[in-house]
Protein backbone atom coordinates (compact mmCIF):
# COMPACT_ATOMS: atom_id res chain seq x y z
CA UNK A 1 0.00 0.00 0.00
CA UNK A 2 2.57 2.19 0.97
CA UNK A 3 4.91 1.44 -1.92
CA UNK A 4 1.97 2.25 -3.94
CA UNK A 5 1.17 5.57 -2.31
CA UNK A 6 4.98 6.42 -3.37
CA UNK A 7 4.57 5.62 -6.53
CA UNK A 8 1.57 7.91 -7.24
CA UNK A 9 3.13 10.71 -5.28
CA UNK A 10 6.14 10.22 -8.24
CA UNK A 11 3.54 9.98 -11.51
CA UNK A 12 1.44 12.74 -9.64
CA UNK A 13 3.58 15.21 -11.11
CA UNK A 14 4.48 13.66 -14.59
CA UNK A 15 0.65 13.90 -15.92
CA UNK A 16 -1.89 14.31 -13.68
CA UNK A 17 -1.25 17.49 -11.85
CA UNK A 18 1.55 18.27 -14.09
CA UNK A 19 3.13 21.76 -13.05
CA UNK A 20 2.85 23.68 -16.20
CA UNK A 21 0.14 22.09 -18.38
CA UNK A 22 -2.55 21.89 -15.58
CA UNK A 23 -1.88 24.05 -12.35
CA UNK A 24 -0.64 26.53 -15.38
CA UNK A 25 2.11 27.63 -12.42
CA UNK A 26 5.54 28.21 -13.06
CA UNK A 27 5.44 29.18 -16.46
CA UNK A 28 7.81 32.00 -17.33
CA UNK A 29 10.59 30.34 -17.66
CA UNK A 30 8.89 27.81 -19.52
CA UNK A 31 8.15 29.96 -22.40
CA UNK A 32 11.17 32.26 -22.36
CA UNK A 33 14.24 29.40 -22.72
CA UNK A 34 12.76 27.27 -24.73
CA UNK A 35 13.93 28.42 -28.19
CA UNK A 36 16.20 25.31 -28.53
CA UNK A 37 16.17 21.91 -26.95
CA UNK A 38 19.74 22.23 -24.57
CA UNK A 39 18.42 25.05 -23.24
CA UNK A 40 15.26 23.85 -22.45
CA UNK A 41 16.71 20.42 -20.53
CA UNK A 42 19.57 22.27 -18.45
CA UNK A 43 16.59 24.74 -17.65
CA UNK A 44 14.54 21.61 -17.01
CA UNK A 45 17.77 19.77 -14.95
CA UNK A 46 18.54 22.95 -13.29
CA UNK A 47 15.08 23.56 -11.79
CA UNK A 48 14.58 19.84 -10.80
CA UNK A 49 17.63 19.99 -8.69
CA UNK A 50 16.82 23.26 -6.30
CA UNK A 51 12.99 21.33 -6.21
CA UNK A 52 14.58 17.89 -5.11
CA UNK A 53 17.22 19.51 -2.70
CA UNK A 54 14.85 22.29 -1.49
CA UNK A 55 11.62 19.91 -0.62
CA UNK A 56 14.40 17.37 0.98
CA UNK A 57 15.90 19.46 3.35
CA UNK A 58 12.57 21.05 4.00
CA UNK A 59 11.04 17.92 4.58
CA UNK A 60 13.91 17.15 7.11
CA UNK A 61 13.39 20.34 8.98
CA UNK A 62 9.59 20.45 9.23
CA UNK A 63 9.18 20.05 12.82
CA UNK A 64 12.09 22.53 13.91
CA UNK A 65 10.72 25.13 11.54
CA UNK A 66 8.31 27.45 13.11
CA UNK A 67 5.15 28.17 11.44
CA UNK A 68 4.67 31.54 11.59
CA UNK A 69 7.81 32.65 10.10
CA UNK A 70 8.19 29.47 7.46
CA UNK A 71 7.88 31.70 4.29
CA UNK A 72 10.73 33.54 4.96
CA UNK A 73 12.42 30.23 6.00
CA UNK A 74 11.59 28.62 2.47
CA UNK A 75 12.70 31.41 0.38
CA UNK A 76 16.56 31.38 1.86
CA UNK A 77 16.23 27.84 1.72
CA UNK A 78 14.97 28.02 -2.35
CA UNK A 79 17.59 30.64 -2.69
CA UNK A 80 20.97 29.46 -0.88
CA UNK A 81 20.43 26.05 -3.81
CA UNK A 82 19.34 29.02 -6.40
CA UNK A 83 23.07 30.39 -5.83
CA UNK A 84 24.91 26.95 -6.12
CA UNK A 85 23.28 25.81 -9.07
CA UNK A 86 24.44 29.27 -10.63
CA UNK A 87 27.33 29.52 -9.42
CA UNK A 88 28.07 25.62 -10.91
CA UNK A 89 26.76 26.69 -13.80
CA UNK A 90 28.50 29.84 -14.28
CA UNK A 91 31.98 27.15 -13.25
CA UNK A 92 31.18 24.48 -15.47
CA UNK A 93 28.28 25.16 -18.51
CA UNK A 94 28.99 28.90 -18.92
CA UNK A 95 27.33 28.76 -22.31
CA UNK A 96 24.18 27.75 -20.65
CA UNK A 97 24.18 29.78 -17.88
CA UNK A 98 24.80 32.68 -20.21
CA UNK A 99 21.68 31.76 -22.38
CA UNK A 100 19.60 30.89 -19.60
CA UNK A 101 20.52 34.57 -18.22
CA UNK A 102 17.89 36.18 -15.77
CA UNK A 103 16.27 33.36 -15.49
CA UNK A 104 18.47 31.20 -13.56
CA UNK A 105 17.99 33.41 -10.76
CA UNK A 106 14.66 33.44 -11.14
CA UNK A 107 14.59 29.88 -9.63
CA UNK A 108 14.03 31.33 -6.78
CA UNK A 109 10.85 33.17 -7.45
CA UNK A 110 9.18 29.92 -9.41
CA UNK A 111 6.08 29.29 -8.49
CA UNK A 112 6.58 25.45 -8.80
CA UNK A 113 8.86 25.33 -5.90
CA UNK A 114 7.12 27.62 -3.60
CA UNK A 115 3.72 25.63 -4.50
CA UNK A 116 5.47 22.42 -3.60
CA UNK A 117 7.60 23.24 -0.45
CA UNK A 118 4.81 24.87 1.12
CA UNK A 119 1.76 21.86 0.32
CA UNK A 120 3.85 18.99 0.11
CA UNK A 121 6.92 19.12 1.46
CA UNK A 122 6.43 20.67 4.68
CA UNK A 123 3.48 17.70 5.52
CA UNK A 124 4.88 14.76 4.47
CA UNK A 125 8.23 12.33 4.97
CA UNK A 126 11.67 13.02 3.49
CA UNK A 127 11.99 10.13 1.24
CA UNK A 128 7.85 10.63 -0.01
CA UNK A 129 8.84 14.67 -0.20
CA UNK A 130 12.07 13.91 -2.86
CA UNK A 131 9.88 11.35 -4.87
CA UNK A 132 7.27 14.55 -5.43
CA UNK A 133 9.90 16.30 -6.22
CA UNK A 134 11.38 14.20 -8.73
CA UNK A 135 8.17 13.81 -10.30
CA UNK A 136 7.47 17.29 -10.94
CA UNK A 137 10.56 17.95 -11.82
CA UNK A 138 10.49 15.49 -14.09
CA UNK A 139 6.90 17.16 -15.17
CA UNK A 140 8.23 20.01 -15.70
CA UNK A 141 11.24 19.05 -17.80
CA UNK A 142 9.63 17.38 -20.14
CA UNK A 143 7.08 19.77 -21.12
CA UNK A 144 10.27 22.04 -21.80
CA UNK A 145 11.68 19.43 -23.88
CA UNK A 146 8.26 19.04 -25.77
CA UNK A 147 7.96 23.24 -26.21
CA UNK A 148 11.71 23.56 -27.02
CA UNK A 149 11.65 20.57 -29.71
CA UNK A 150 8.62 22.53 -31.69
CA UNK A 151 10.41 25.84 -31.11
CA UNK A 152 14.04 25.20 -32.37
CA UNK A 153 12.45 22.70 -35.31
CA UNK A 154 10.14 25.08 -37.00
CA UNK A 155 12.25 28.42 -35.84
CA UNK A 156 15.73 27.28 -36.13
CA UNK A 157 15.38 24.23 -38.20
CA UNK A 158 17.51 22.26 -36.27
CA UNK A 159 17.46 19.59 -33.56
CA UNK A 160 20.30 19.69 -30.64
CA UNK A 161 21.98 22.27 -33.09
CA UNK A 162 22.02 19.84 -36.14
CA UNK A 163 20.33 21.19 -39.23
CA UNK A 164 17.47 19.07 -40.17
CA UNK A 165 15.05 21.63 -42.19
CA UNK A 166 17.39 24.05 -44.78
CA UNK A 167 17.03 27.60 -43.59
CA UNK A 168 14.66 28.72 -46.64
CA UNK A 169 11.97 26.78 -44.52
CA UNK A 170 12.25 28.08 -40.84
CA UNK A 171 9.75 29.88 -39.47
CA UNK A 172 11.47 32.50 -37.34
CA UNK A 173 7.97 33.52 -35.72
CA UNK A 174 7.88 30.65 -33.50
CA UNK A 175 11.68 31.30 -31.64
CA UNK A 176 10.43 35.08 -31.28
CA UNK A 177 8.12 35.95 -28.11
CA UNK A 178 4.80 35.23 -29.84
CA UNK A 179 5.93 31.81 -31.08
CA UNK A 180 6.12 30.70 -27.31
CA UNK A 181 2.58 31.90 -26.23
CA UNK A 182 1.34 29.69 -29.33
CA UNK A 183 3.58 26.80 -28.93
CA UNK A 184 2.05 26.61 -25.23
CA UNK A 185 -1.28 27.43 -25.96
CA UNK A 186 -1.59 24.56 -28.39
CA UNK A 187 0.16 21.99 -25.66
CA UNK A 188 -2.53 22.82 -23.62
CA UNK A 189 -5.46 22.44 -25.12
CA UNK A 190 -4.03 19.14 -26.33
CA UNK A 191 -3.64 17.55 -23.02
CA UNK A 192 -6.96 19.19 -21.98
CA UNK A 193 -8.51 17.15 -25.24
CA UNK A 194 -6.49 14.19 -23.94
CA UNK A 195 -7.60 13.82 -20.65
CA UNK A 196 -11.51 14.51 -21.91
CA UNK A 197 -11.65 11.66 -24.25
CA UNK A 198 -10.05 9.65 -21.00
CA UNK A 199 -12.34 10.66 -18.95
CA UNK A 200 -15.05 9.58 -21.27
CA UNK A 201 -13.63 6.54 -21.90
CA UNK A 202 -13.44 5.79 -18.25
CA UNK A 203 -16.97 6.69 -17.88
CA UNK A 204 -18.03 4.25 -21.02
CA UNK A 205 -16.23 1.40 -18.95
CA UNK B 1 16.80 63.63 -21.20
CA UNK B 2 16.20 61.67 -24.61
CA UNK B 3 18.26 58.19 -23.12
CA UNK B 4 15.94 58.77 -20.51
CA UNK B 5 13.22 58.36 -22.39
CA UNK B 6 14.76 56.07 -25.10
CA UNK B 7 15.23 53.29 -21.84
CA UNK B 8 11.64 54.73 -21.23
CA UNK B 9 9.75 53.42 -24.24
CA UNK B 10 12.40 50.39 -24.55
CA UNK B 11 11.36 49.35 -21.07
CA UNK B 12 7.66 49.84 -21.84
CA UNK B 13 6.80 48.43 -25.28
CA UNK B 14 9.84 47.42 -27.25
CA UNK B 15 10.83 45.35 -24.24
CA UNK B 16 7.44 44.50 -22.79
CA UNK B 17 8.13 42.90 -19.52
CA UNK B 18 5.10 39.99 -20.04
CA UNK B 19 4.65 40.15 -23.47
CA UNK B 20 7.99 39.83 -25.02
CA UNK B 21 10.39 38.80 -21.52
CA UNK B 22 8.04 36.60 -20.39
CA UNK B 23 8.65 37.39 -17.43
CA UNK B 24 5.24 37.71 -14.00
CA UNK B 25 3.00 35.40 -17.01
CA UNK B 26 1.40 33.94 -13.46
CA UNK B 27 -0.33 36.67 -12.53
CA UNK B 28 -0.99 37.74 -16.47
CA UNK B 29 -2.90 34.64 -16.48
CA UNK B 30 -4.14 34.18 -13.37
CA UNK B 31 -5.39 37.77 -11.94
CA UNK B 32 -6.57 39.03 -15.80
CA UNK B 33 -10.14 37.64 -15.26
CA UNK B 34 -11.68 41.70 -14.60
CA UNK B 35 -10.31 44.48 -15.15
CA UNK B 36 -10.78 45.80 -11.90
CA UNK B 37 -8.70 43.21 -10.15
CA UNK B 38 -6.05 43.31 -12.71
CA UNK B 39 -5.59 47.13 -12.74
CA UNK B 40 -5.30 46.76 -8.73
CA UNK B 41 -2.43 44.11 -9.35
CA UNK B 42 -0.33 45.88 -12.30
CA UNK B 43 -0.88 49.28 -9.92
CA UNK B 44 0.59 47.54 -6.72
CA UNK B 45 2.75 46.15 -8.86
CA UNK B 46 4.38 49.13 -10.50
CA UNK B 47 4.97 50.29 -6.71
CA UNK B 48 7.02 47.52 -5.35
CA UNK B 49 8.90 47.17 -8.75
CA UNK B 50 10.42 51.30 -8.55
CA UNK B 51 10.37 51.11 -4.71
CA UNK B 52 12.21 47.40 -4.93
CA UNK B 53 14.82 48.97 -7.50
CA UNK B 54 15.40 52.15 -5.58
CA UNK B 55 16.32 50.27 -2.61
CA UNK B 56 18.42 46.96 -3.90
CA UNK B 57 20.45 48.86 -5.75
CA UNK B 58 22.53 51.37 -3.44
CA UNK B 59 22.68 48.32 -1.79
CA UNK B 60 24.11 45.98 -4.41
CA UNK B 61 26.90 48.90 -4.63
CA UNK B 62 27.44 49.77 -1.53
CA UNK B 63 27.40 47.08 0.69
CA UNK B 64 27.85 43.61 -2.10
CA UNK B 65 30.52 44.91 -3.94
CA UNK B 66 32.93 45.89 -1.56
CA UNK B 67 32.34 42.81 0.01
CA UNK B 68 32.67 41.16 -2.81
CA UNK B 69 29.85 39.31 -1.94
CA UNK B 70 27.88 39.83 -5.67
CA UNK B 71 27.60 36.10 -6.04
CA UNK B 72 24.93 36.62 -2.89
CA UNK B 73 22.57 38.94 -5.17
CA UNK B 74 19.67 36.78 -5.32
CA UNK B 75 19.31 35.83 -1.71
CA UNK B 76 19.61 38.94 -1.01
CA UNK B 77 17.49 40.46 -3.31
CA UNK B 78 14.70 38.28 -2.71
CA UNK B 79 14.93 38.99 0.84
CA UNK B 80 15.46 42.95 0.88
CA UNK B 81 11.94 42.59 -1.48
CA UNK B 82 9.88 40.37 0.94
CA UNK B 83 10.69 42.44 3.66
CA UNK B 84 9.53 45.28 1.65
CA UNK B 85 6.59 44.28 0.96
CA UNK B 86 5.66 43.25 4.42
CA UNK B 87 6.61 47.31 5.41
CA UNK B 88 4.60 48.60 2.58
CA UNK B 89 1.75 46.45 4.01
CA UNK B 90 1.85 47.16 7.27
CA UNK B 91 2.03 50.76 6.74
CA UNK B 92 -0.64 50.83 4.18
CA UNK B 93 -2.54 49.32 7.18
CA UNK B 94 -2.32 51.71 9.72
CA UNK B 95 -2.50 55.08 7.80
CA UNK B 96 -3.83 54.54 4.37
CA UNK B 97 -6.63 51.90 5.05
CA UNK B 98 -8.37 52.64 2.32
CA UNK B 99 -5.56 51.88 -0.11
CA UNK B 100 -4.69 49.17 1.50
CA UNK B 101 -8.39 47.25 1.39
CA UNK B 102 -7.78 48.11 -2.53
CA UNK B 103 -4.24 46.87 -2.98
CA UNK B 104 -3.79 45.05 0.08
CA UNK B 105 -4.69 41.55 -1.15
CA UNK B 106 -1.94 41.98 -4.28
CA UNK B 107 0.91 42.42 -2.09
CA UNK B 108 1.48 39.42 -0.63
CA UNK B 109 1.60 38.01 -3.77
CA UNK B 110 3.66 40.28 -5.31
CA UNK B 111 6.89 38.88 -3.56
CA UNK B 112 6.93 35.74 -5.64
CA UNK B 113 5.81 37.91 -8.60
CA UNK B 114 9.22 37.21 -10.60
CA UNK B 115 8.77 40.91 -12.42
CA UNK B 116 10.33 42.18 -9.47
CA UNK B 117 13.19 39.94 -8.66
CA UNK B 118 14.02 40.15 -12.24
CA UNK B 119 13.85 44.10 -12.96
CA UNK B 120 16.35 44.63 -10.31
CA UNK B 121 18.61 41.82 -11.56
CA UNK B 122 18.34 43.25 -14.82
CA UNK B 123 19.31 46.83 -13.58
CA UNK B 124 22.63 45.49 -12.99
CA UNK B 125 23.42 43.32 -15.48
CA UNK B 126 22.86 46.36 -18.06
CA UNK B 127 24.97 48.67 -15.50
CA UNK B 128 22.74 51.35 -15.84
CA UNK B 129 23.38 54.02 -12.96
CA UNK B 130 20.77 55.03 -10.68
CA UNK B 131 18.62 57.23 -12.24
CA UNK B 132 18.60 54.86 -15.68
CA UNK B 133 17.72 52.13 -13.49
CA UNK B 134 14.91 54.08 -11.89
CA UNK B 135 13.70 54.83 -15.04
CA UNK B 136 14.06 51.28 -16.52
CA UNK B 137 12.12 50.22 -13.55
CA UNK B 138 9.22 52.67 -14.41
CA UNK B 139 9.06 52.27 -17.41
CA UNK B 140 9.07 48.60 -17.16
CA UNK B 141 6.38 48.39 -14.49
CA UNK B 142 4.39 50.53 -16.90
CA UNK B 143 4.47 48.42 -19.25
CA UNK B 144 3.52 45.39 -16.75
CA UNK B 145 0.46 47.83 -15.88
CA UNK B 146 -0.42 47.92 -19.68
CA UNK B 147 -0.33 44.16 -20.49
CA UNK B 148 -2.28 43.47 -17.34
CA UNK B 149 -4.94 45.90 -18.72
CA UNK B 150 -5.25 45.16 -22.18
CA UNK B 151 -5.09 41.64 -21.47
CA UNK B 152 -8.20 42.11 -19.23
CA UNK B 153 -10.06 44.36 -21.42
CA UNK B 154 -9.76 41.29 -24.17
CA UNK B 155 -10.50 38.70 -21.96
CA UNK B 156 -13.81 40.13 -21.22
CA UNK B 157 -14.70 40.04 -24.85
CA UNK B 158 -13.73 36.70 -25.13
CA UNK B 159 -16.00 35.71 -22.33
CA UNK B 160 -18.86 36.94 -24.10
CA UNK B 161 -17.73 35.63 -27.58
CA UNK B 162 -18.08 31.91 -28.86
CA UNK B 163 -14.11 30.14 -28.55
CA UNK B 164 -13.56 27.30 -30.76
CA UNK B 165 -14.12 23.98 -28.95
CA UNK B 166 -10.56 22.52 -28.14
CA UNK B 167 -9.14 25.95 -27.10
CA UNK B 168 -11.67 26.88 -24.35
CA UNK B 169 -10.35 27.30 -20.97
CA UNK B 170 -6.58 28.23 -20.70
CA UNK B 171 -5.57 27.52 -23.94
CA UNK B 172 -7.52 30.26 -26.11
CA UNK B 173 -5.07 32.78 -22.97
CA UNK B 174 -2.26 31.74 -24.21
CA UNK B 175 -3.15 32.08 -27.91
CA UNK B 176 -4.56 35.89 -26.63
CA UNK B 177 -1.39 36.66 -25.32
CA UNK B 178 0.65 35.43 -28.69
CA UNK B 179 -1.27 38.04 -30.34
CA UNK B 180 -0.44 40.42 -28.45
CA UNK B 181 2.93 39.72 -27.84
CA UNK B 182 2.98 39.60 -31.97
CA UNK B 183 1.60 43.32 -31.93
CA UNK B 184 4.42 44.02 -29.42
CA UNK B 185 6.85 43.02 -31.70
CA UNK B 186 5.78 45.40 -34.14
CA UNK B 187 7.08 48.42 -31.62
CA UNK B 188 10.65 47.02 -32.15
CA UNK B 189 11.31 49.43 -34.69
CA UNK B 190 10.56 51.96 -32.39
CA UNK B 191 13.98 52.82 -31.13
CA UNK B 192 17.30 52.10 -32.97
Amino acid sequence: MAKNNRFAAFVNGIVKENPLLVLSIGLCSSLAVTTNVFNGIGMGLAMTFVLIMSEMIISLFRRQIPEDIRLPIFIIIIAAFTTIVQLLLNAYIPSLSDALGVFLPLIVVNCIIMGRVESYASKNKVLDSVLDAFGMGLGYTWVLFVISLVREFLGSGTFFGIRVLPEAYTIAFFSRAPGGFFVFGLLTALTLGISKAAAKKGDAK
Amino acid sequence: MNQYLSIFLKSMLVDNVVLIQYLAICPFIGMTSDTGKATGMGIATTFVIILATAVTYPLFYSVLVPLKLQFLETLVFILVIAALVQLVEFYLKKSIPGLYSAMGVYLALITTNCAVLGTTLNCISKNYNYVQSLVYAAGTACGFLLAMTVMSGVRERISSSTVPKFLQGKAILFITAGLLSLSFLGFSGLIK
